[in-house]
């Protein structure tokens, strides 16, 4: 930003015919972004809203004449009335917050306190442990994920062979169990034991970028602070709620919206993981609407899908900014 | 904070973190012992190869926290000497901690590798070993050979996905530094509503606008092609490129452009030459950010491709998982995955401080 060239002299006229061939300048090495974006990201965006108002389905992809539907598939999905097995609307959005807001944070706890315990003076195998606490985060989420279904397999999978090595009983069917664990349907909260295998499957890739993130912040810390907090008499537990927390939060604030949103869309550890099962109980939004488009081809539904998905992420944006804004009494 | 003076002087008062250290030392004595008891008795009965392996970690392990914790008993109880012992706890919980995390952490994928080694040629594994019996690379031979029941070679994959993902990376980079440097270096109407447009883009959640992108690429028969592919995945890394490259050339000295300019240089002769080789770091950056997005996607091949021939590791990968693949030996499913890891992981570690400190910037900014 700064170092937009400032004209000093000329006229006017001058400045105005500068900033004219500036601009035509600026926009002809846009171009060619503008070109990509426009044609890949915002002409199948206005696309995307003309076909959620459509019947287009597997069909219409040779004839290209869907029929005009209004508002047909908002209300069809809004009131859960689409034809696919186990479809509730309001039992995917409610698993997708408690889902995503579980996870960020078990990610950011466990982040924070790895971090520190990392940041122990003089602690043997500091740097190994460093660099291979960061191989979740480096693995491709779709091989953790495929992974990490063959880890939770009712019969051959690690998890339950360790459990047999341990003694106890190992034939615990992680995925498959569809009795729930929680069920509250008073607010549409139905929690199978694959949620558990699922979450523990994210937490496990999760927490190494919060680890990374709260390492920076901590070693930014000025040493003095503490050195100060001790001779006042402040307790170690009071140093870490009155110093290390505050100083870690602005650098903590940015990295937990983006684990916001990537929670939220965490398409490659539900697909891979548990694939939505046992009967769509641990579906989330974008792993549902996926499924509208491969396999069942329903691509109007799927468009009006895909908005409200949108329309919903923007107001958990917009809420969790402003939350983590009015609680930010340190750096206003 | 009491010094070690006050501590070792004869004092009535102990705290409850004295007495807490205390009981933790003894039990690490008793640990020990019992360590190198049953080490010694692993020792003395049969002899397999793991019993002895793990036997001699058991007696290793009682002797480290013999050496570490008696001195410090007898210190103990002779000169009261609570505040070493306190920290020695300290550490040693903090140590034990890490331990545990690790376990954690290698678990996975200690499980991947050994299966991968595994000569049992088993859809169903049993019992957990960390260097199974007989250990072969047979399976990763066998995914280098015929990686999938349907006749394509795993060269033929491995260039589905290096031209995918280096196009990704191609375009990304070619495009996105241009666009930077419009973004960083102009001032023009839209510059704002430009930036922001193409982060919004990526609030887009991943196939959000895979409908009519599947009938707009069909329409113009790019969609089962992998140079369609690689344009939908440069659309998606594009934002990022551009704030990343803005960045970088934010942080370039102006001074050098306007010299080559007074020199006779043309704007485009000025970005050529100046400004694109000392952008090569933050280029090399985009483009490896580019190419791990266009190595592991799934949804959008899974999707568009049909034709076996032109499928990526990713998807032919997927057609391993059990569920999916009950014929497949798990072990060639472990080798594939720990093939197709191993770049992304280097690429990754390689990435990891620009990723940061691109975040940390962000931070500061707000």
């Amino acid at each position: 930003m700064a170092s937009v060239p400032v004209t000093r002299k000329g006229n006017f006229a001058g400045r105005l015919a500068k900033y004219a061939w500036e601009s035509r300048q600026a926009y002809i090495y846009i171009l060619p972004a503008f070109i990509i974006m426009a044609f890949i990201t915002f002409y199948p965006i206005g696309y995307q809203v003309w076909m959620a108002f459509t019947n287009f389905r597997l069909e219409h992809l040779r004839t290209q004449n869907p029929d005009f539907v209004a508002f047909q598939n908002f209300v069809q999905i809004l009131r859960s009335g689409l034809p696919v097995p186990n479809f509730n609307f309001g039992r995917i959005l409610v698993f997708n917050i408690v889902w995503t807001f579980v996870n960020v944070f078990l990610h950011t706890a466990l982040g924070i306190l790895i971090a520190l315990a990392l940041n122990a003076e003089a602690l043997p195998g500091k740097r190994i442990y460093r660099s291979l606490f960061v191989i979740p985060w480096a693995l491709p989420a779709l091989i953790s994920g495929m992974v990490w279904h063959n880890m939770w397999h009712e019969q051959f999978g690690a998890i339950n062979l360790l459990l047999q090595e341990l003694g106890l009983a190992g034939d615990i069917r992680w995925l498959l169990e569809t009795d729930p664990v929680v069920n509250l349907p008073q607010i549409g909260l139905v929690l199978p034991l694959a949620f558990f295998a699922v979450l523990i499957a994210n937490v496990w890739l999760g927490w190494p970028f919060m680890m990374v993130i709260a390492t920076g912040a901590l070693q930014s810390i000025p040493q003095e602070l503490y050195e100060a907090a001790e001779v006042d008499g402040a307790s170690r537990w009071q140093q870490f709620w009155r110093i290390t927390l505050p100083l870690l939060r602005p650098a903590m604030v940015p990295a937990i919206m983006i684990g916001i949103m990537m929670t939220f869309n965490q398409f490659n550890v539900i697909y891979f993981v548990t694939g939505g099962g046992p009967i769509g109980l641990t579906e989330i939004l974008v792993t549902q609407g996926y499924k509208l488009v491969n396999p069942q081809g329903w691509y109007g539904v799927a468009s009006a899908f895909n908005i409200i998905v949108f329309i919903i992420l923007g107001i958990i944006t917009l809420i969790t900014n402003r939350i983590s804004q009015a609680t930010e009494p340190y750096y206003a | 904070m009491s010094n070690e003076r006050t501590a070792s002087a004869p004092h009535t008062s102990v705290s409850l973190g004295d007495v807490i250290a205390m009981i933790w030392a003894i039990l690490a004595l008793g640990a020990s012992l019992g360590l190198l008891g049953l080490g010694v008795s692993l020792l003395t009965g049969s002899s397999t190869v793991p019993r002895i392996v793990s036997a001699i970690l058991m007696l290793i392990a009682g002797v480290v926290i013999a050496v570490r914790y008696l001195p410090l008993s007898i210190a103990l109880f002779r000169h009261r000497a609570f505040k070493r012992v306190r920290e020695t706890m300290e550490a040693d919980l903090v140590q034990l901690f890490l331990l545990a995390v690790l376990a954690t952490v290698l678990f996975p994928i200690v499980w991947i590798l050994s299966l991968s080694l595994d000569p049992r040629d088993f859809s169903r594994p049993t019992g957990l070993t960390i260097i199974p019996p007989g250990a072969t690379l047979d399976a990763y031979i066998k995914v280098l050979t015929t990686p999938s029941a349907n006749p394509v070679t795993f060269l033929q994959l491995l260039r589905n996905s290096l031209l995918t993902a280096g196009g990704t990376a191609i375009l990304a980079v070619a495009v996105g530094t241009t666009a930077a440097y419009a973004f960083s270096r102009f001032n023009f109407p839209g510059r704002r509503v430009g930036m922001l447009g193409f982060v919004l883009v990526l609030m887009i959640p991943p196939g959000g606008t895979l409908a009519p992108l599947f009938v707009l690429l069909n329409a113009l028969r790019l969609r089962t092609t992998l140079w369609g592919l690689a344009i939908a995945y440069a659309s998606s890394a594009l934002p990022f490129a551009i704030w990343n490259m803005k960045g970088f050339i934010d942080s370039l000295p102006y001074d050098l452009e306007e010299a080559a300019m007074i020199d006779g240089a043309t704007r485009v002769q000025s970005f050529i030459r100046v400004i694109l080789p000392l952008a090569a770091p933050g280029m090399a950056v985009t483009a490896l950010w580019g190419f791990l997005t266009g190595w592991s996607e799934f949804i959008l091949a899974w999707t568009f491709l049909t034709d076996p021939n032109k499928f990526t590791l990713p998807m032919v990968l997927r057609g391993m998982v059990g569920q999916y693949a009950s014929g497949t030996p798990w072990s060639e499913f472990a080798a594939m995955s720990i093939v197709m890891s191993i770049p992304a992981v280097l690429i990754f570690f390689f990435l990891q401080r620009y990723l940061v400190a691109g975040l940390a910037a962000g931070g500061v900014k707000g």
